[in-house]
Formats: structure tokens, C-alpha cells, sequence
């Protein structure tokens, strides 16, 4: 009886497993039958599968909600009331902003790696035009009366101006360094850029960021609100009335040594305030409390009631919530700086929420009552109760896990719903082609790609380190650099002060570390990482295993700087000479340890080897360095070891007067400038 | 009754003799007059030395020897290497008319000024600038053109790519570049021992204006080419070059030139710091001896008196003929530097201050 019984309620339970499985794939395959969505050539800068949601937005009349996905590089468009999806638009690599028009009719994409714009139409919710725009746009916002399109480029470091109607564009504002994100003021007058990097400033000194202000009657730049002491700058947000502007930043303390662990670490995650409600000064304010942090404040939105704040934070995998009356009252109450002050926080963040990993983009519904959060490296969207502060639902967005558990016959209900109260709704037919293209890998495949995000996950995420302040990626921002130099400890205070390695390109770069005291990755984010920075504890072998892949995979950057198909101009070819050169101006033989590509050998310039070009400081223990990789040296300003030659020129017009570093004082103005030409294009 | 008669005769034969006689005396023609203002230390200008003036608006930036000093609603704002000048001696300004951009030429280096604030300092050890004395700089589309003491160059704003243009690659015999230029079409430079430069923006190609008697401090082919190689500034405009030097000026349309010399025009000297044109037949021309206005046909000059100090305004017609007008205000210095629009107005940098020319319309 019992072993009957047990086959008895075993045998049901097999087959609705079964059937479950069965009904997933045929509702897989009927899907796949029925839908028509475009597919895009597997692209490089995605982790094949994923959707990566950064920025939401909802349509004018709140009918529905779109979804910007960066590693499929999608805009999902859902139902903004039951979040079923209504259609998937494929756009361009790498999408980081978008924009809807005032009217709601076009839908703008800022596609990052492709250097596009991408034009959608949102009654077809089909892209009917992509213009062509400056390096990494990473934002855009259209300007009152449709007149003109602005769009943040991260790489050229301006805001295009382009003519809405047809994308030509007009003119390029300079901008700072890393432009990435715009707001309008709410009378449109005003458009605010924010900068992912800071501004170039001496050497050892603080950083300094801006948040570049245009006059959009005339496209021009009126003003530059300095941030003093930040680098890494995101969202910013505005009161309904425009009366207080509010600015998602880094406070790096990147000027002692990371055994100062008072005022906020390594990194303080703070808002700066501007505006008449504050006496039209900046007032910086921590978010962080005294024994947790609100890492990598990024997403910013402001109830139209002015009643509440909130800031999405990365690092943290939560939304701070904040009193907008309890911060003005406290800051109005206190004197500056209140940004040192760690308690401060307590008399204005009323809630954390958790949400999922890497939160990003925030949006409000059309009446405020749910705050929508785009989980990046969840694949979800964290819908959120405005009145209560908890989550309600959660919004999946297939990806690759689905298809892992699709695979398997397993889960596939779980995963690929829309999850809330009383609603289930199975999202299969939503798989795109992407996804397809992710189906069709094999199970390694999909291991891999799940063990990326895993590590993805990790990089970004703080809940390794000491009160969870920091992670790869504060100083490795959106997996590159932070533009800083930073003083680690163990070997003595004040010493081997080291410039941050741009992560993209360093595969196959070993040794690591400018000392090349690593031998390789796992050593470089594990044991140092974790000894140094974290503190409190180190990674397991699989995350630190993922984590290493996760930065293994980093593909390389598009390279702006040569012509298309990778042809060199005439300057660049004059460079390429000089870099290749075995005899200097004098007709005189250049040593062969001498020559640009002898230690800048092979396709990623570097040899791998130690060596001393003469930049040995007087609080360096050591002059040898290993030689770092040319890839993307364009972007990777400040240059050598300790960041002090600001320019490329620097290298070699201030910091080789002997030619250590390659014999270069024979060369004229002109044929430096071609080589620096050249380099920009490795 | 006979003789009322003849006195009738004889005042008409009077009148018929004497009338052509007044008709010699002719009215002098029309030029503009103006009311200066001066500007120097003594109330707010940070240095009476002012090499260069650029009018941006209702904006005025005045590059002095002692930094670049900014007039704005009756205030003076100065700049200096503590607010991120690259040289405290200022000696070019340009406006980028798009963005609103100031580009700030100095003895040691170009500034880049935009939304208040100096964001940009360029050098020949931080950047591709070719030398850090930059006499000229002039803005054209995504292009920044640069006239130094080692050459010219051009900064593409969207790439950050520099070009150096010296005697190696361009058929300028010295490289000591004065003043620049740029138009879409074109751009020229007045290079300094080496006549005009020309670079045409749609070929690529270069060429070269030189003095067809090279360098002889006498006009042995008047109106035949440029009149001296030593050029000191050029101003390109509707398509005319306007071209100074130390011995004399000269227009060029593209086939005919047309040069001027004290001895028949109206320039108060030969020795010409900067010119600039208002249009294809107009021009002001700063010479050490006082400011000039050329009207296609006539001649105005504006200067303090060279030896009394008074101010004066002189007027030379098409016929040569010169009147000297009655005024009471005067350029601050007969040493001009440079100069620009407003409007009617004119704004001019002397060796002794900052002068505003307010327009005063005549009856």
C-alpha cells in the first residue's frame, strides 16, 4: 500500500512536471512561429541572452511602459497597467538612454556602441529612422517644441545638437568629461548633463565633476555647477516646481589611503542639492548611514507632492527612500559640510528598499502610486508601492536563466511570469530573437553565459566588502575606469600611488597590477581584492571563478579614431612609422629596447613585461612597471603608473627628457602629433 | 536806375564766376561719427595694454596684458592664471558663433571659455598646439584654427585631432604666423615674412600670396599683389581678403588687388596691426598712428592727436581731398591693437586702453 501510495501520488506529480515542460515548448515553439521580431546579429558588448533593463519610461497617457535593455539591446514595451509585453523593437549595441518626444510619438535611443540614434515610431513601435551622432551617446532628450535633439556623448565628452525633424546636427556643446545623462528642468528652459568621469585636475588633487547647464532657446552653455571632490556622476532629478534639482554622485576619498575608513571610506555615495530651496548653493548630503552603505547612487525620481526621494542604488540592491521635507529641514538646520557626517542620514532616509541586482533607471507611474525599478542584472523590474515603500511585484524579463530553465523543462512558470498578487501570466511568448539565438547555444553555452552574469552580478555588486561600501565597479565604472589614482595600503601610506586600469582589453594582459605583482586575474580580484579592499570577507572559488570570466568577456570597445574598416589616416600612417621606427631623425639606430613596439609588441601592445621608462617617483618603491596595454588609450586620460602626465603629450613632452620611455626627443612637434594619432587608433 | 541795373549785372557775374569756385570746397562725405568711452585701469580694466577685443553680444572680452577682463552690464570681470588663463598676456579672442564659445589666444597657450568658466587650456607639452604664442585664432564650424609663433594648426572639436601647418607641409617660407582667418570655403593666414597663406577648405590645397617686389620697402608694382610680405592680419569676408602689414594694406577678390599706402589713401600709416572687414567693401584698419575706416571710397580716421594728445577725426574723400572734423573724444591710444562691432558701435583695443565708439548719428 505504501510503496503503492507512494508511486501513486509520485506518478501525478511526474506528469504535471511533464506536462508543464510539454506545454512550455510547445508554447516556446508556437511563439516562435507567431512572432515577428527582427533579429539582430549577436553583438559584442552583450552577454548573449540577457535583456539588462537600465531606463524605463512611461508613455504620456500611462498606457504603457517602455523598457530600454541594454545587453539585448531592445526597448520591450509592455502594458504599464498589467506589464504584459506588447512588443519587443529591436534598436542598436549597447543602448543607454532614451527618450520619448513630447507628444509621445517617437521614442529616441541613444545606442552607445554603435553611435546611433535610434528613431521609433510609437504607434508602429517600429524604428523608422537611425541618425548618426558623435562617440558613446549614452543619452538623449528632446528640446522644447521639438525643435532640436540633444544628445550626451560619453567618449567625445559634448552634447550633440542635432535638428529633431531630420537628426542633422547643428553643433556640439562641450560638455565635461563622461557626459552621460540630461534632465530638462520642468519648464524646459534648462537642460542638465551629468558626467560619469571627472574633469581632468592636477595630479593629486580632488577630483572635480560639473553639471553642464544649457540654455535651450539658444543651445548654448550658460553655466557649469562645479562638484568638488566627486567623480561619478548619474542621474539627476528635479522637484515638480523646479525649485530643487537633486544629483546621484561618487565621493571618492581617493587622496588618503584606504586605511581612512572614517567619513564614508573608500567611497561616500552621496546627493547634491542645488536650487532656491537650498539658497541656490550646491549642499552635498550622504546617503550612506554609519555602519551600511547606498553604493552607487544612480536613478533618481522625485514625487510631484515633493514629499519623497528616491535614488536607486547600484551597488547596494536597493532604492533609498528619503523625506524631501525632513532633508531640507535638516539641511536648512545644519551646517556645511554635512556630507561628513554619516548620521546625518538618519534624519532623512525614512526606508531601504531591496530590490534586485544592479538597480538602475527609475520611473514613476503617471499618478506616482508605484515606483518602477530596472533591475540590470536581474532581468526584472521591481515594481514598488509608493504609499507602503514595499515591492508588490516584480516584472521578469526573459533571458537567458529562462532558457536555462527552459532546457530543463524546469521552472519555466516561475521565471518567465509576470509575478504579483493574484496575477500570473506566462511570458514565453515573449522570447525574441535573441533569446533564439541563445536557445540554439548548447548547454556550455548557457552555463557560460549564466556563470557571466553571476560574475557581472559580483562586479557590481557591494555586499562583499566592509558595511557593503564599494565594488569592481566604483572605481571600474560601467566596467572601465574612474579616471582616478588611489593609494592602497600595504605597501606603506602614501606610497605606490597607482592610476586605475581601464577593465576593457586587459584579457590576456598578465601579469596585473602596474607592479605586475599578480600573475594573473584570479590573483589580481581575489586575495588582493578581497585583503585590501573588501576586508570583510573573500569570494568562494565559483564567484571568484565568475567574476574572472565575467571580466574575461569584456569585448573590446569600438575604436572612433580610424577610418572605417580600420584604415589609418595619413597622419596616423606617418605615426605608425614613427612607432615602428628603427632610426631616429639623426638617421642615428634607436636601440631595439628603444623602440615604441618593443615593449608595445603585439596586437594588444604590450609585451607583458616589467620595465623602467624613467617615471619612478620619489614615493615609488620601484621604477619598473609593467607595460600596459594600447587598447583604448584615447579614453584612458591621466596616463603612466601614478596618472600624472594629464595628456598623452605629457608622456613624452614633460615625462621622458631622457628617452627612457622610447627615443622621442628627436621628433618635431608634428611627427609627435602624428604618433599620438596612431596610438589613439590601437 | 542805371545803376541799380548794374549792380544787379554785376552781382550775377559775381555769382557765375565765385559759384564754381564754392563748388572746389566740397562738403566731406559722410563717415561715421562717434562718441568714445575709455576703459583703462583707472576704472576697471585690469591693464591698459589691450591687444585684442571681441564683442559677444552684450558681452565685451578684452584681452589685456595682465589677463582677459570681461564687461558685462557696466562690470568688469577678470580672468586670470589662477582662474585657469594658460598666459596673463591675452593676445587673440574668437567667438564660436554656435556655441557661444570664447577661445582665448595667449602668450602661453589657448583657453577654451565656455558657460562662465575656462574648461580647456591647450599647449605645445599638453596638447597638439604647435607653439604656445598664439597671435590668432579664428572658429570655423567644428574647426579651431590657430595662428602661432611655430606655425598654424587646427583643432577638430569632434575628435580632438590636431594638424600642424609649417614649412614642411604648406608653401609658407617662415612660420611665424600673425593672424588667421577661416571661412567654410577658405581660410588664410597672415604669416609674417611669408605674405598670405591660403587654404582652400574643398580641394585641400594650399597656396601662397607673396609681394611681387619681395620685401623692398618701396611699391615697385602698386595694385599687381599683395603689397608686403610681411603681413601682420587678414580678415576674410564675403569673399574679399583684407590683408594688413607693416608697410601698407590690401584688398584681393580673388583675381585683382587693390593696395593702400598713406600716400593715396586715406590710412594714417603704412604700419598696420589688424584689419577687419565689415563687409566685401568695407574696412577698419588699426595702425600705429591711429584708427581707419574705408568705405570703398572714403577715408575717416580716428586717433588722439600724436603730439598734443586732442582728440581728432579726419576725413579723405575719394578725390584726396582731406577735412579735419571737430570732436571731443578720442580712441584712448593712437596705438590700436584691435577692434569689433557692435551694432554701430565699435570696440578698440589701444596700447593705452579699451575704447568703446558709441555711434552718433549726424544731421
Amino acid at each position: 500500500m505504501n510503496r503503492t501510495g507512494r508511486s501513486g501520488r509520485g506518478v501525478p506529480a511526474l506528469r504535471v512536471a511533464a506536462l508543464a515542460a510539454l506545454i512550455a515548448v510547445l508554447l516556446f515553439m508556437v511563439s516562435w512561429r507567431v512572432r515577428s521580431v527582427h533579429a539582430a546579429a549577436p553583438q559584442t558588448g552583450a552577454i548573449l541572452g540577457y535583456a539588462s533593463p537600465v531606463e524605463l519610461l512611461f508613455s504620456p497617457d500611462g498606457a504603457r511602459l517602455y523598457v530600454l535593455c541594454q545587453d539585448s539591446g531592445e526597448v520591450r514595451v509592455l502594458n504599464a497597467t498589467t506589464y504584459a509585453p506588447i512588443k519587443t523593437i529591436a534598436v542598436g549595441h549597447v543602448p543607454r538612454g532614451f527618450f520619448l518626444s513630447s507628444n509621445g510619438s517617437r521614442l529616441f535611443v541613444a545606442n552607445s556602441w554603435d553611435d546611433t540614434i535610434s528613431v521609433i515610431d510609437t504607434r508602429a513601435l517600429k524604428v523608422v529612422d537611425t541618425w548618426h551622432v558623435g562617440m558613446e551617446p549614452s543619452s538623449v532628450v528632446e528640446g522644447p517644441a521639438g525643435k532640436y535633439l540633444y544628445v550626451a556623448n560619453r567618449i567625445s565628452n559634448d552634447v550633440a545638437v542635432l535638428n529633431a525633424r531630420n537628426g542633422a546636427e547643428v553643433k556640439r556643446l562641450a560638455a565635461g568629461r563622461g557626459a552621460s545623462y540630461m534632465t530638462l528642468s520642468p519648464n524646459r528652459s534648462r537642460l542638465y548633463v551629468t558626467h560619469v568621469y571627472p574633469n581632468p585636475t592636477p595630479s593629486r588633487t580632488p577630483p572635480e565633476s560639473e553639471v553642464t547647464v544649457i540654455d535651450t532657446a539658444t543651445a548654448e552653455v550658460v553655466n557649469r555647477i562645479p562638484l568638488h571632490s566627486i567623480a561619478g556622476v548619474f542621474h539627476l532629478a528635479f522637484t515638480a516646481d523646479g525649485r530643487l534639482g537633486v544629483v546621484a554622485e561618487l565621493y571618492p576619498k581617493n587622496l588618503v589611503p584606504m586605511t581612512q575608513v572614517e567619513h564614508g571610506w573608500i567611497f561616500e555615495d552621496t546627493l547634491t542639492l542645488f536650487g532656491p530651496d537650498v539658497g541656490n548653493k550646491t549642499v552635498e548630503v550622504p546617503l550612506d548611514d554609519l555602519d551600511s552603505f547606498a553604493a552607487r547612487p544612480f536613478g533618481v525620481a522625485i514625487t510631484p507632492d515633493n514629499s519623497r526621494i528616491y535614488v536607486s542604488c547600484g551597488g547596494s540592491e536597493l532604492v533609498t527612500v528619503i523625506s524631501l521635507p525632513h532633508l531640507l529641514r535638516y539641511v536648512h538646520t545644519h551646517r556645511a559640510p554635512i556630507v561628513y557626517n554619516l548620521a546625518a542620514s538618519g534624519h532623512y532616509v525614512i526606508n531601504r528598499i531591496p530590490v534586485g541586482h544592479d538597480p538602475r533607471g527609475v520611473a514613476l507611474s503617471p499618478h506616482w502610486r508605484r515606483l518602477l525599478v530596472a533591475n540590470r542584472l536581474d532581468d526584472t523590474i521591481s515594481v514598488i508601492d509608493t504609499h507602503t515603500n514595499k515591492i508588490v511585484s516584480t516584472i521578469h524579463l526573459a533571458g537567458s536563466k529562462n532558457l536555462w530553465s527552459l532546457h530543463f523543462g524546469l521552472q519555466m512558470f516561475a521565471a518567465m511570469t509576470v509575478s504579483s498578487p493574484g496575477k500570473r501570466r506566462c511570458a514565453a511568448c515573449h522570447i525574441d530573437a535573441r533569446h533564439r539565438n541563445a536557445k540554439r547555444m548548447n548547454l556550455s553555452g548557457i552555463k557560460e553565459a549564466q556563470a557571466l552574469r553571476r560574475g557581472q552580478q559580483a562586479f557590481y555588486s557591494t555586499r562583499y566588502s566592509f558595511h557593503g561600501g564599494d565594488a569592481c565597479a566604483n572605481c571600474h565604472i560601467d566596467s572601465t575606469f574612474d579616471g582616478l589614482q588611489w593609494d592602497f595600503e600595504p605597501d606603506g601610506l602614501g606610497r605606490n600611488i597607482v592610476d586605475v586600469m581601464e577593465l576593457e582589453d586587459i584579457r590576456d594582459t598578465a601579469p596585473y597590477d602596474w607592479s605586475g605583482v599578480n600573475p594573473n586575474l584570479p590573483t589580481q580580484c581575489g586575495p588582493r581584492t578581497e585583503l585590501f579592499m573588501w576586508r570583510s570577507q573573500n569570494y568562494g572559488v565559483r564567484t571568484l571563478a565568475d567574476i574572472t570570466a565575467y571580466i574575461n568577456s569584456l569585448p573590446p570597445r569600438p575604436n572612433r579614431w580610424h577610418l572605417p574598416g580600420g584604415k589609418l589616416t595619413p597622419a596616423q600612417e606617418r605615426g605608425q612609422e614613427i612607432f615602428d621606427r628603427t632610426a631616429d631623425d639623426f638617421g642615428k639606430p634607436i636601440p631595439l629596447t628603444n623602440r615604441c613596439n618593443f615593449c608595445h609588441s603585439g596586437p594588444l601592445g604590450t609585451d607583458h613585461k616589467k620595465f623602467d621608462v624613467g617615471t619612478k617617483g620619489r614615493h615609488d618603491d620601484s621604477g619598473l612597471f609593467v607595460t600596459p596595454s594600447l587598447a583604448d588609450i584615447a579614453l584612458t586620460a591621466p596616463y603612466l603608473h601614478n596618472g600624472k602626465a594629464a595628456t598623452l603629450e605629457e608622456i613624452w613632452t614633460i615625462y621622458n627628457p631622457h628617452d627612457q620611455h622610447g627615443r622621442t626627443n628627436d621628433l618635431t612637434k608634428d611627427q609627435l602629433n602624428d604618433l599620438i594619432d596612431y596610438l589613439r587608433t590601437r | 536806375m542805371r545803376g541799380v541795373f548794374n549792380k544787379i549785372w554785376l552781382a550775377a557775374a559775381f555769382a557765375a564766376v565765385a559759384a564754381p569756385a564754392f563748388a572746389a570746397a566740397p562738403q566731406p562725405p559722410r563717415m561715421p561719427h562717434y562718441r568714445f568711452v575709455n576703459y583703462t585701469t583707472a576704472n576697471g580694466l585690469p591693464n591698459n595694454h589691450v591687444y585684442s577685443v571681441l564683442v559677444d553680444g552684450s558681452r565685451i572680452w578684452a584681452g589685456t596684458d595682465d589677463g582677459l577682463a570681461e564687461y558685462e552690464n557696466g562690470k568688469w570681470k577678470t580672468y586670470t592664471t589662477k582662474d585657469g588663463l594658460a598666459q596673463q598676456a591675452v593676445l587673440s579672442l574668437a567667438l564660436d558663433k554656435r556655441t557661444g564659445d570664447v577661445w582665448v589666444g595667449t602668450m602661453g597657450g589657448l583657453n577654451r571659455i565656455s558657460g562662465g568658466r575656462i574648461i580647456a587650456t591647450y599647449t605645445q607639452l599638453n596638447s597638439g598646439l604647435s607653439n604656445d604664442i598664439v597671435y590668432g585664432v579664428s572658429v570655423e564650424g567644428e574647426n579651431v584654427w590657430v595662428a602661432t609663433a611655430a606655425g598654424a594648426c587646427r583643432l577638430n572639436l569632434n575628435t580632438g585631432q590636431w594638424s600642424i601647418y609649417t614649412d614642411s607641409n604648406t608653401p609658407m617660407k617662415e612660420i611665424w604666423v600673425y593672424g588667421v582667418s577661416a571661412a567654410p570655403d577658405k581660410v588664410y593666414f597672415a604669416v609674417w615674412g611669408s605674405g598670405l597663406i591660403e587654404y582652400n577648405q574643398q580641394t585641400k590645397l594650399w597656396d601662397i600670396y607673396e609681394d611681387p617686389d619681395h620685401q623692398l620697402e618701396i611699391v615697385l608694382f602698386k595694385n599687381q599683389g599683395l603689397i608686403h610680405d610681411i603681413v601682420s592680419s587678414v580678415s576674410y569676408v564675403d569673399k574679399i581678403v583684407w590683408v594688413a602689414t607693416y608697410f601698407g594694406d590690401s584688398r584681393y577678390d580673388g583675381r585683382y588687388w587693390h593696395n593702400f599706402l598713406t600716400k593715396d589713401s586715406g590710412l594714417p600709416s603704412n604700419f598696420t596691426n589688424y584689419v577687419k572687414g565689415v563687409d566685401a567693401n568695407r574696412a577698419w584698419f588699426c595702425t600705429d598712428k591711429g584708427l581707419a575706416y574705408y568705405d570703398g571710397a572714403n577715408w575717416a580716421v580716428y586717433t588722439p592727436s600724436l603730439t598734443t594728445g586732442k582728440p581728432e577725426m579726419w576725413v579723405r574723400d575719394a578725390q584726396g581731398h582731406v577735412t579735419h572734423i571737430p570732436v571731443t573724444t578720442a580712441p584712448a591710444n593712437n596705438y590700436m591693437l584691435g577692434i569689433d562691432f557692435q551694432g554701430r558701435d565699435i570696440w578698440v583695443a589701444t596700447a593705452g586702453g579699451l575704447s568703446h565708439g558709441i555711434f552718433e548719428p549726424q544731421p
